[in-house]
């Protein structure tokens, strides 16, 4: 290389090294990356439960969030976020000497693949004492052994599959009920409620859709009389169709996430079947509305997440900050940050410390009384049912 | 393995299959086309088959048609005024497929071509350009990487039946647009002066060169064509599926291009017969162990394999650019 290449390079190589030095500093201990909205004026019974007289003192401490913010399913993850913004964001309205970060940059999309590398930095980032999420089952799975690593506490708004919390990790903790009590609760819609004799039951191959649908086909027995598996990247599901329709059943159980649902519902109705159609809580979102149209009419939605008035004030506060009433999850993750800054509140301000003091918490929430048995499972179960009605989702309860 | 399954459903997989099957066969003919004349794979078929379908999207919102999907009004149309929308729909396919086709071909294969790149580097090329094609519409498209939902304008019937499966009236247009399509084509290829071009450079660049033939526009044509089958594809797809999003491309794609492998790559009859071979395999497939899609997939590609073991050059060999006397 000639003098005047060499000196060019090694200009450029300083400059590079200069500017990686610089933007590494300024991440650190930046704390929350959240989007603008506050939820300011909070001061109602809600702002109470999280915790914090006033006088805590803290710093250089975050929550942080890992799931689904974009992709195919990114509703779902941008309804927890929302939901714990609502706690965060009173907790430090109300403790101007402690303000808790929340580190919203982890968005895995819902895919395991791209939540493990993600799961690495947040293990890494010392100023994480808690975590929210992951959202879904598969990344949970994939993720939660580096979390048990590194004593990082974790509460997930949303990851519902049953096997989650046998595996002897310490840190897992869900605040809702899981597949295996969702399961039971679908099989006494379809059983009750909707008076199925002849159920089809289809699947997306996920650990949440395969595992939800599974339950639900041990729990139908006989009545389960075509099943079939979807390939969720596809567009085209006329095997699974065709299936209910050779079947000639009366009744589809779904087990996958809201995208599919939408389209799948959209080509059975064009196979001029009018089976009911039934699917779980990935399903319980206004894009399966948005995108499935008029054949999502009369379709049965279930979630073991609470519907969006389970709490007057949170509803408040969430309309008040959004604009919107709070969607699938969103008071599910407002439980979860309200645990993790009562730790803070109390002085827990290490990651071993919150860990153990999420493990032996017990006091209500706004969806549930909160207390977790030993593998981490909330005490306790409910599940809801919504129905579709002129291209709305209303909320009908508790399955009886 | 169920074979009753297999049995039970047979019909309706093999109709179910022959209409996906058309949609690879339009498709594939892209890859094979291009393949045919420049010996590339172009990658990118499928982002401009992804294009296209956002194209019966963008009709729709030129003619005002509401997104009424909310509160359950699909505004069904009848009569002039559907075929009238159908056609606009098809038009706008069309040029979106075509337009996209000559800009990738400018700007991703031609200055490569300009600088007598390697084989493998228009391959990088064009893998580079169908990322960057279905990326931008997922990181600035309307629903980002959401899905995308058509407003329904034509109501789908089912008009008879054989032996069982149901046969609805979009299934006819899928399958009898695609084999019109089809047909256009190979009679523009077999006997017109322009087809009597590709067909030259096909066989042989420098000698068609020598003999006066425009290579540079012929090349352009060539994409313009595949372009405008993509674009066919994307609108008899919106009829039968009546979604997208960005990725679409490449779920069908691989798919597509598969078939062009099968058919034998090169050769526009093997298209059609890869693509909807394809297609009715990959029901059956599905159908053989339980109707799982995956295992239809699976299926789908060991055939391939196994096809291409005993004719490495596809089903019905390689021949554009063979004369035939």
């Amino acid at each position: 290389m000639q003098k005047t290449q060499v000196r060019l390079f090694s200009a450029l190589i300083a400059g590079a090294a200069l500017l990686a030095a610089c933007g590494s500093s300024s991440t650190s201990g930046s704390g929350a990356t959240s989007a603008p909205t506050t939820a300011k004026g909070t001061d109602t019974t809600v702002a109470s439960t999280t915790g914090g007289g006033g006088g805590v003192k803290c710093s250089g401490i975050k929550l942080a969030f890992i799931g689904a913010l974009s992709g195919d399913n990114g509703n779902l993850g941008k309804n927890m976020v929302n939901g714990a913004k609502i706690a965060i964001d009173a907790f430090n309205a109300k403790n101007p000497d402690c303000q808790v970060g929340f580190d919203t940059s982890y968005d895995s999309q819902g895919d395991p693949a791209q939540a493990t590398p993600l799961a690495d930095k947040i293990v890494n980032d010392a100023s994480i004492i808690g975590l929210i999420g992951p959202g879904f089952s598969g990344e949970s799975k994939a993720t939660m052994p580096k979390f048990e690593a590194a004593n990082l506490p974790m509460i997930t708004p949303g990851a519902t599959n049953a096997k989650l919390s046998t595996n002897g990790w310490k840190m897992f903790h869900r605040i809702l009920a899981n597949d295996d009590k969702q399961a039971p609760g679908v099989v006494t819609l379809i059983q009750n409620t909707i008076k199925a004799t002849k159920v089809g039951v289809i699947d997306d191959a996920s650990d949440y859709g395969k595992g939800l649908a599974d339950a639900v086909r041990k729990g139908l027995g006989a009545a389960d009389v075509a099943n079939a598996q979807i390939d969720p990247k596809a567009a085209d599901f006329s095997a699974a169709v065709q299936a209910m329709k050779a079947a000639n059943v009366d009744t589809i159980f779904y087990g996958g996430y809201y995208a599919e649902a939408a389209k799948l519902v959209k080509q059975v109705r064009d196979a001029g079947l009018t089976a009911k159609f039934v699917s779980g809580d990935g399903s319980l979102d206004k894009g399966f509305v948005d995108n499935g149209g008029a054949a999502t009419d009369g379709a049965y939605l279930t979630a073991t997440g609470a519907p969006a008035d389970v709490n007057a004030d949170f509803q408040a506060a969430f309309n008040k900050a959004y604009g919107t009433d709070p969607a699938l999850y969103s008071p599910e993750a407002y439980d979860c940050a309200s645990v993790f800054l009562a730790g803070i509140a109390a002085g827990k301000v290490t990651r071993k410390d919150l860990a153990d003091f999420v493990s032996a918490y017990d006091a209500p929430g706004i969806t549930k009384q909160i207390k977790f048995d030993a593998t981490g499972e909330p005490v306790g179960s409910a599940v809801y049912y919504s129905v579709v009605e002129g291209g709305k989702i209303v909320a009908k309860g508790l399955i009886k | 393995m169920s074979f009753h399954t297999l049995v039970s459903q047979f019909w309706p997989s093999t109709v179910n299959g022959l209409v996906l099957g058309s949609i690879y066969a339009l498709i594939a003919l892209g890859y094979t086309l291009v393949y045919g004349v420049l010996r590339l794979i172009n990658f990118a078929n499928s982002e401009v088959f992804m294009f296209s379908a956002f194209g019966s999207f963008i009709a729709i919102d030129i003619l005002g048609i509401p997104d009424r999907l909310k509160g359950g009004g699909d505004p069904y149309k009848t009569g002039w005024e559907l075929i009238g929308v159908l056609a606009f729909m098809l038009l706008v396919s069309l040029i979106v497929g075509g337009a996209s086709a000559v800009m990738l071909e400018r700007v991703a294969y031609r200055p490569l071509r300009r600088r007598n790149a390697p084989r493998l580097v228009f391959l990088i090329s064009a893998i580079g350009a169908s990322f960057a094609m279905s990326e931008a519409v997922g990181e600035w498209g309307a629903k980002k990487r959401q899905d995308y939902a058509l407003a329904r304008i034509l109501q789908t019937k089912r008009l008879f039946t054989i032996f069982g499966a149901d046969v609805r009236n979009t299934y006819l247009i899928v399958v009898i647009g695609s084999l019109v399509m089809m047909g256009i084509l190979v009679l523009f290829v077999n006997r017109s002066r322009v087809g009597r071009g590709i067909r030259a450079v096909a066989q042989d660049m420098e000698t068609a060169r020598l003999m006066g033939v425009n290579v540079d526009m012929i090349i352009l044509i060539t994409f313009l064509v595949g372009g405008l089958m993509a674009g066919a594809a994307a609108f008899f797809f919106e009829i039968y599926n009546g979604s997208a999003r960005y990725s679409l491309g490449f779920e069908l794609g691989v798919k597509a291009f598969t078939a062009a492998v099968l058919g034998g790559i090169g050769n526009i009859k093997g298209a059609l017969l890869g693509g909807l071979l394809l297609g009715v395999i990959e029901n059956w497939g599905s159908s053989l162990f339980g109707s799982n899609q995956k295992m239809g997939t699976v299926t789908a590609f060991v055939v391939l394999v196994l096809v291409l073991m005993l004719r490495p050059n596809g089903l019905l060999g390689e021949s554009m650019g063979r004369s035939r006397a």
